[in-house]
């Protein structure tokens, strides 16, 4: 039910307001170095306690966002969209500890909806049933393929595969016109990134076929045949489809293609400000939030090592306010 | 029903009316006052400061409520339930039936869609405070037409009176 958001959406409203600006971002870059950065981050509220790392101060955020949308509604099953890639990169964490018997010391990523514990305990004992059924069946494969053929990069691909497949369905199922389209755009622009890869290094058809993950918008074989040419040809088939930006940025450069892709992310939730009901302005926040950390990092980043200012700039995304 | 006497329904049809007036009015504000209300305690669980604006806005969908109130009283005086003669007949009592009905229907309808409007004025109030005036228009604009179904109601049932039905 719609309806059923009018409270949250009115939070989220208010809590658009502390949403770093372009102006916000401006006043970061003006700072003269990292330390400074860290003090307006600390003036503007982010982060906790005094003198936290900037990777600390950047977790806080994002935890931040999760405990907010965890107060606004007790159901997260349609921000599986956001979680999946969490808990299948723990998955991917899990298994690899366990077959190589490597202690799982900062492997795994917060916020995720299954325990990475719980992963782990799945993976020892061989019994992925306590798994939602799609993770189950791809966690047993990649888990079983890695300990047959110790191929590290094949027991990715499955579970990258899966984790795609999985927020595409959730998209679809969510019912939400915003999270379909955004699970869309995610699994197209991780199509595209795994067929440029995988044309600069050569891989096989059978391995690209196995990497890609069937989406609407894209002809996952149509974008294998391409990859397996030449880049030329993945930028070819892309001009023809609704990506064809995707393309002249990937001519441009490999980082310009990410902050197109983040870019297409923004573009799509802008519409969500003028929406006072529904899931979307809920999702819409929590994906500015995870705009603005990955902003935050790439200065913090930029300001760390010292780089140029134009340098820094033109990785920097656009802003939800 | 044999022997029943038809032509005796005209205070029941009557009533009917007084009764459907408050009794949609009464829904439609119900429903849109809880809307706006979920809407207003969002905004003041972030910012008590914004109570006074929000809870005007919140009270918008309230007054076809109070139309149908207005309406439902008016019928029951001229009717004679509240005192007087209650005795009519039946093409009487169906004229204030349907003169009750723009006010229940209309009253009814655009409660929850002034409440829509209000609750995304109360998002603008949240974001742009100083906007207040600016947002108060847009649900307001709906309150025209509740307004115009409470006139024409209400005129109607004063004249229905000197009819010669």
């Amino acid at each position: 039910m719609s309806d059923d958001y009018i409270y949250a959406v009115a939070r989220v409203r208010s809590k658009e307001l502390s949403l770093l600006s372009r102006q916000d971002i401006d006043q970061l870059m003006a700072c003269r170095g990292f330390d400074e950065c860290l003090r307006v981050l600390s003036d503007k509220g982010w982060g906790g306690a005094e003198g936290s790392s900037a990777e600390a101060v950047l977790a806080q955020e994002e935890e931040k966002t999760w405990a907010f949308i965890r107060e606004l509604t007790e159901d997260l099953t349609p921000f599986s969209v956001l979680l999946y890639p969490i808990d299948y990169n723990n998955l991917k964490a899990a298994i690899k500890c366990v077959v190589t018997d490597a202690p799982p010391q900062d492997v795994f990523l917060s916020g995720g909806s299954i325990d990475p514990q719980a992963m782990m305990r799945c993976v020892r004992e061989n019994d992925f049933s306590s798994l939602p059924p799609a993770m189950a069946g791809a966690a047993d494969e990649a888990y079983h393929t890695l300990l047959q053929t110790g191929d590290g990069q094949l027991c990715d691909v499955l579970l990258d595969r899966a984790c795609l497949s999985g927020v595409l369905q959730c998209g679809k199922e969510s019912g939400n016109e915003l999270l379909s389209q955004y699970a869309e755009l995610k699994v197209a622009a991780a199509n595209i990134k795994t067929a440029v890869r995988a044309c600069r290094t050569g891989k096989t058809k059978a391995f690209i076929d196995e990497a890609l993950a069937p989406c609407g918008s894209l002809d996952a074989s149509s974008l294998a045949a391409a990859a397996c040419k030449s880049v030329e040809d993945i930028y070819g088939y892309l001009s023809s489809t609704p990506y064809s930006g995707a393309a002249e940025k990937l001519k441009e450069s490999y980082s310009a293609f990410e902050k197109w892709c983040d870019d297409q992310v923004m573009d799509l939730i802008k519409e969500q400000k003028r929406n006072p009901f529904t899931i979307g302005p809920l999702f819409a926040y929590v994906l500015a939030r995870q705009n603005e950390v990955s902003t935050v990092r790439i200065i913090l980043s930029g300001k760390l090592n010292e780089l140029d200012d134009g340098m820094i700039r033109e990785r920097l995304r656009d802003m939800y306010v | 029903m044999e022997g029943f006497d038809f032509s005796t329904m005209g205070i029941f049809f009557a009533l009917l009316g007084a009764v459907l007036a408050a009794l949609m009015g009464g829904i439609g504000s119900a429903i849109g006052v809880g809307m706006t209300g979920q809407a207003a305690a969002g905004v003041v669980t972030e910012d008590p400061s914004k109570f006074g604006k929000v809870l005007i806005l919140q009270l918008l969908p309230g007054t076809q409520g109070i139309y149908g109130l207005l309406i439902g009283f008016v019928t029951l005086t001229q009717i004679g339930v509240l005192g007087g003669n209650p005795d009519m007949s039946l093409a009487k009592g169906l004229l204030y039936l349907a003169a009750c009905l723009p006010m229940a229907i209309v009253g009814m309808v655009s409660a929850k869609w002034q409440a829509k409007a209000s609750v995304a004025s109360i998002s603008l109030v949240a974001k742009k405070p100083d906007q207040f005036g600016k947002s108060m228009i847009f649900p307001a604009m709906v309150e025209t037409y509740a307004v115009l179904a409470l006139l024409i109601s209400i005129l109607a049932i004063t004249s229905i009176g000197g009819l010669p039905v």
